[in-house]
């Protein structure tokens, strides 16, 4: 084959390379929007989707949730003891684990688990050309394989989170219950006094944009995974660390908009 | 490949019609203005080396992949032109077989055959599918793998079921992509043979992308052989390999087919 000559970069190939990932991370998520209100919706596969990954996800996530309570309310009594303030631990405990800690830990549980599953998944079926198959089957795979599986991380991480939030709350019940006694419907009574619709609703706003997040991120990378399966083994590797990433700046952006609110 | 049906075949008009198609990737140009026709019912071997451009060359004919340069008509319509769902409808009228199947790793051959049918034809009942299953595993002799799933299929079987998939949706053109590579002599053998039967079967046009000389002789009513990014010599198989062109004798020889 006879080379042509070399090719030029705007900035460096490094610049141009990151720009030019930015520019197709956006036409994915754009194509995303795009194809979600068209038809075929593959109610099926979604259905199928959830149960993969919300319905398998629960034993982690009840186990996790479970700990988060526990470990929660035994490192923040000691100091609540010191101010003899004990009798705050609920509404403490309820307010950081509705706001922050069950979402964040759902998100972050489903980025290793779930957000790894798919871009390993659609990574394999790339380099393995069952992509292609199905595209030249005149199936649409875009539409198929990922829009299927971003609307499932999105309707199912919400129920995760609030799963979670739950079994962190039944946690925190019990370590408080073995140091004195309290009956579960008094500690949720106490737990959720301090808690606002504004807080369940951020709680389920930011639930779903990490939902989206595990979902677009995941799909992206195992769709776009080249080197074989050295690329797949990448692939799972960059969604779970990009997914983190951007879950940590959504969290803080959402912290800021629901402070913003309540505030105003 | 008998002559008469040669004859035959020329008088129609092309399914694949090619006119200058370019193709280049990065800094590399693989293909360099090639113009190629299949006529109805014909079989075409295109040969050549390794990344030669043959598998780029069946990627553009089904729209995988968009020529730079040229015209490119297949059944009559010119593939770069067509929107999504316009050349979806012409995708169903093309079989394409992966040289590694691309069988879906997480549905058995029942499901992965069942697929571009319940994805592509609207309100087909259960007993239907399961005819047409039947009937193509029937085609490709493995009805008894019905249940398995791909990893627990040999590498000739694996692509036997993949262009069962291909068969499944009836198509009027039939893409292989090294049909024979990775395979021992007598599952290629089988694999020829096949190829033969579902041309007989279905009255398929086929483009067969190979660099193995007994698969192109005995499926290939014609061959084309690829190199340097342009089709060197063009007919019957003893016409093409009688030439003294250096890459063709090359080749030949190292294929060392009886």
């Amino acid at each position: 084959m006879k080379k042509t000559k070399t090719k030029k970069y705007i900035f460096s190939k490094g610049i141009d390379d990151y720009f030019t990932g930015v520019n197709n991370a956006w036409k994915f998520v754009t194509l995303f929007f795009k194809e979600v209100s068209k038809k075929p919706f593959h109610l099926r596969e979604v259905i199928h989707q959830c149960f993969e990954i919300g319905l398998k996800s629960l034993p982690l996530i009840t186990l996790t949730g479970f700990i988060v309570g526990i470990v929660f309310t035994k490192q923040s009594r000691p100091s609540l003891e010191d101010f003899g303030a004990t009798s705050w631990l609920p509404s403490l405990i309820g307010i950081a684990i509705v706001r922050a800690l069950g979402p964040l830990v759902t998100a972050l549980i489903c980025a290793g688990k779930v957000g790894s599953g798919i871009g390993a998944e659609l990574g394999s079926m790339k380099v393995t050309e069952q992509i292609e198959a199905m595209e030249v089957s005149a199936i649409n795979p875009f539409k198929y394989l990922v829009v299927t599986r971003v609307l499932a991380t999105t309707i199912t991480i919400p129920l995760l989170a609030l799963y979670c939030s739950f079994f962190g709350l039944l946690g925190s019940f019990i370590n408080v219950h073995a140091q004195e006694t309290s009956s579960l419907l008094t500690y949720y009574q106490n737990a959720f006094s301090s808690i606002s619709f504004l807080d369940i609703f951020a709680s389920v706003a930011k639930s779903i944009a990490y939902g989206f997040t595990i979902g677009i991120v995941g799909s992206y990378k195992g769709y776009n995974a080249t080197q074989g399966t050295r690329g797949v083994g990448k692939a799972a590797n960059q969604a779970v660390v990009l997914s983190m990433f951007l879950i940590f700046v959504e969290e803080l952006f959402f912290v800021q908009i629901s402070n913003w609110i309540r505030y105003f | 490949m008998e002559t008469t049906q040669q004859h035959t075949i020329m008088k129609e008009e092309p399914v694949i019609s090619i006119r200058g198609l370019h193709k280049t990737f990065g800094n590399l140009k693989v293909l360099k203005g090639i113009d190629f026709n299949l006529f109805k019912g014909e079989n075409v071997a295109v040969l050549g080396k390794s990344g030669s451009g043959k598998s780029v060359l069946i990627k553009i004919i089904v729209g995988l992949l968009k020529p730079d340069k040229g015209d490119v008509f297949v059944l009559g319509k010119q593939v770069d032109k067509l929107d999504r769902a316009e050349l979806d409808t012409l995708r169903l009228r093309i079989g394409f077989s992966f040289q590694n199947s691309a069988l879906y790793d997480s549905m058995n051959v029942y499901q992965n055959l069942a697929f571009p049918l319940t994805m592509n034809v609207k309100n087909q009942s259960k007993k239907d599918i399961d005819d047409a299953v039947n009937e193509v595993l029937d085609a490709v002799g493995l009805k008894d793998k019905i249940n398995q799933m791909p990893s627990d299929l040999s590498g000739g079987q694996r692509k036997r079921i993949g262009i069962a998939r291909t068969l499944i949706l009836k198509p009027e053109i039939m893409l292989y992509d090294e049909p024979t590579s990775g395979l021992d002599p007598i599952t290629s053998a089988e694999i020829i043979e096949l190829i033969n039967e579902v041309q007989q079967k279905y009255n398929t046009s086929s483009v067969i992308i190979t660099h193995d000389l007994t698969c192109a002789k005995n499926t290939g009513n014609r061959i084309a052989m690829l190199f340097g990014g342009k089709f060197i010599k063009d007919g019957k198989f003893e016409d093409v390999f009688e030439s003294d062109e250096e890459h063709i004798k090359g080749f030949y020889n190292y294929n060392f087919i009886q």
